[in-house]
């Protein structure tokens, strides 16, 4: 009952990633304009005044930069998300195999990862390298490992504990094997349904990054970098400060319903 | 109780060591000469040698790490490159504005999400779940910082109720200080109050049926009474749990928002630390925050030892 009344929301967030997601891949091929092309004739017009969301302060086509800002939003997200589900994976699966004292000094350093906000790591990686998407895809990245790591530990451990695994150990398969073949495929839904949860947390760190100035350089359209650039014409051009952060909440609210959907479909503990 | 009161702050000790040492040595593996940093291109080499050596940054790493941390222990940060003050000085300044801040965002959060997600659980499945539902939703994925923007236009542009932002000072008294904290800790709260309204919901519907909340309903107590008395209570642990597991979030939602308000918090410190090249405070400064995490969830841990005696029986 409980899974067919949340349906909807899986087919919600499906519907706003996917509309997310092809955006941001026409921006490469179309956009209405130029996205970084300066109109000063044209500055700060209303929304349908001029292009469909208006222009800013340079007269560049709002709609434009979303798109592009939609394809640099994600695409830094994704590597990000990545850079952590592959890593914090592979540590949570090797000390599910060796556990002991390794187990320990993981948790606690997953701890100590946790406490360092991605802001705060952006900005002492950026005093030294710079500002950017590599540094905001580690930052964030980095970010993101505990929560794998912490998540394939316990999914692992529980498929550990399977009678297909033991069976395993018993036949004298190594654990490095057993953890490929059986650990591995057995968590990877739980795995999915996360990267699609954080993609989410990740689009609004990064969005603060840019807004800070710590993400992708000018003249390169970030949803971010627009909020900021918005605050300085809050009265004369209130709009500049609306569109970007919608196409921020809408993009996150999208994965997040996707993620929990997913997470509703995929989870054999809902299925008793 | 003691003893494991004993091993926690034992192991809080050594988190916090290894924090400390984790932050200086990846400030000193980063690419890059914090002298050269702070002083830009086109800093003699006189000047930068003498730089170098106030900083200490001729001794070896352990000597420059045991300096820094035998400093942090006597309440000496070091000074502040760019404002040539102490830094700790600097810390306790600015942290004046962002205690408040976070405490008034984490009371907002809390006033709104308990009786939305116990009111959610208590019509389950009914319209206001549904709304309680979409409420947390839409919360979790606004921006702090665009909400914050949203306020401003709102508030300050549009109706001039309130101050666009910056910070009159305590000095000023305390309504001028509380007025122009309120939006800015209503943009905070908002993001941690669809979290924490979920939990609350999830935590209540748990407990709603356990037989305690069963027997105070057989006894004749009215159904509020039973799920307020009764229920609300026990359902509380998840809820500060999530708070103090946020708390992360609200320190990087806080460095965004004081920069969208102007307030002269230890986030923009932090920010202006950044663009001012200042490596001490902002080495300071990341410390300072992660240990307030760190401790954080301590205190949750240990609030929960006093609120659950079971756990206490496990911990043992």
């Amino acid at each position: 009952m409980r899974k067919t009344l949340r349906r909807p929301v899986l087919l919600i967030g499906f519907v706003i990633t996917l509309a997310l997601f092809a955006v941001a891949l026409l921006s490469l091929v179309w956009t209405p304009f130029p996205p970084t092309k300066m109109n000063i004739v044209h500055k700060l017009k209303a929304p349908l005044d001029f292009g469909l969301l208006g222009t800013d302060q340079f007269g560049r086509d709002v709609a434009s930069m979303l798109m592009v800002g939609a394809w640099n939003s994600l695409s830094t997200s994704i590597l990000a998300v990545l850079l952590g589900a592959s890593v914090g994976t592979a540590v949570g699966v090797v000390v599910a195999m060796r556990r002991g004292w390794l187990e320990l000094v993981v948790m606690r350093g997953c701890d100590i990862i946790f406490a360092v906000p991605p802001i705060l790591s952006a900005m002492m990686l950026g005093a030294f390298i710079g500002s950017g998407r590599f540094t905001a895809i580690i930052a964030i990245g980095v970010f993101m490992v505990p929560v794998f790591a912490r998540l394939s530990l316990g999914a692992a451990l529980q498929v550990w504990t399977r009678d297909y695994v033991t069976a395993a150990v018993s036949m004298g398969r190594p654990k490095a094997k057993i953890t490929l073949v059986h650990v591995l495929p057995n968590i990877s839904n739980q795995i999915i349904v996360q990267i699609t949860i954080q993609l989410g947390l990740a689009i609004l760190t990064e969005a603060g990054l840019s807004f800070l100035g710590l993400g992708m350089p000018p003249p390169t359209p970030t949803w971010g970098r627009m909020l900021a650039d918005a605050q300085t014409f809050l009265g004369q051009a209130p709009w500049l400060a609306l569109m970007p952060g919608l196409a921020i909440a809408l993009a996150v609210l999208g994965l997040n319903m996707l993620g929990d959907g997913l997470r509703d479909l995929l989870d054999p503990r809902d299925n008793s | 109780m003691i003893s494991i009161l004993i091993r926690r702050t034992l192991s809080l000790a050594i988190t916090l060591l290894v924090v400390s040492l984790l932050i200086f040595t990846v400030m000193d593996l980063l690419p890059g000469d914090p002298a050269a940093i702070m002083l830009g291109t086109s800093a003699s080499p006189e000047t930068l040698a003498a730089l170098q050596k106030q900083l200490g940054l001729d001794q070896p790493l352990p000597v420059r790490y045991l300096a820094w941390l035998a400093g942090v222990f006597r309440g000496d940060l070091g000074q502040s490159y760019t404002y040539g003050v102490p830094v700790a000085g600097l810390i306790g300044e600015r942290l004046a504005v962002t205690l408040p801040l976070a405490l008034i965002a984490i009371f907002l959060s809390v006033t709104i999400a308990i009786p939305l997600g116990v009111q959610a659980a208590r019509k389950h499945n009914g319209v206001f779940d549904f709304a309680a539902g979409l409420f947390s939703y839409v919360s979790i994925a606004v921006p702090a910082f665009w909400v914050g923007l949203l306020l401003i236009i709102l508030f300050s542009t549009m109706l001039g109720w309130m101050p666009a932002g910056g910070f009159p000072g305590w000095d000023a008294g305390l309504l001028a200080g509380l007025k122009a904290l309120l939006l800015p800790a209503v943009a905070l709260a908002l993001p941690q109050a669809g979290v924490l309204t979920r939990v609350a919901r999830a935590a209540v519907l748990e407990v709603m049926n356990e037989d305690f909340v069963r027997t105070a309903r057989a006894k004749g107590l009215s159904e509020g009474v039973a799920i307020w008395r009764h229920a609300v209570p026990n359902a509380l642990v998840p809820v500060f749990t999530m708070l103090g597991l946020q708390f992360t979030f609200l320190i990087a939602g806080a460095v965004l928002v004081e920069n969208v308000f102007n307030l002269p918090g230890l986030g923009r410190l932090a920010y202006q630390a950044l663009s001012q090249r200042d490596i001490i405070v902002m080495q300071d400064v990341v410390l300072f925050f992660s240990a307030l995490v760190i401790l954080m969830n301590f205190l949750v841990d240990l609030a929960y030892l006093v609120v659950d005696p079971r756990l206490r029986a496990n911990a043992q």
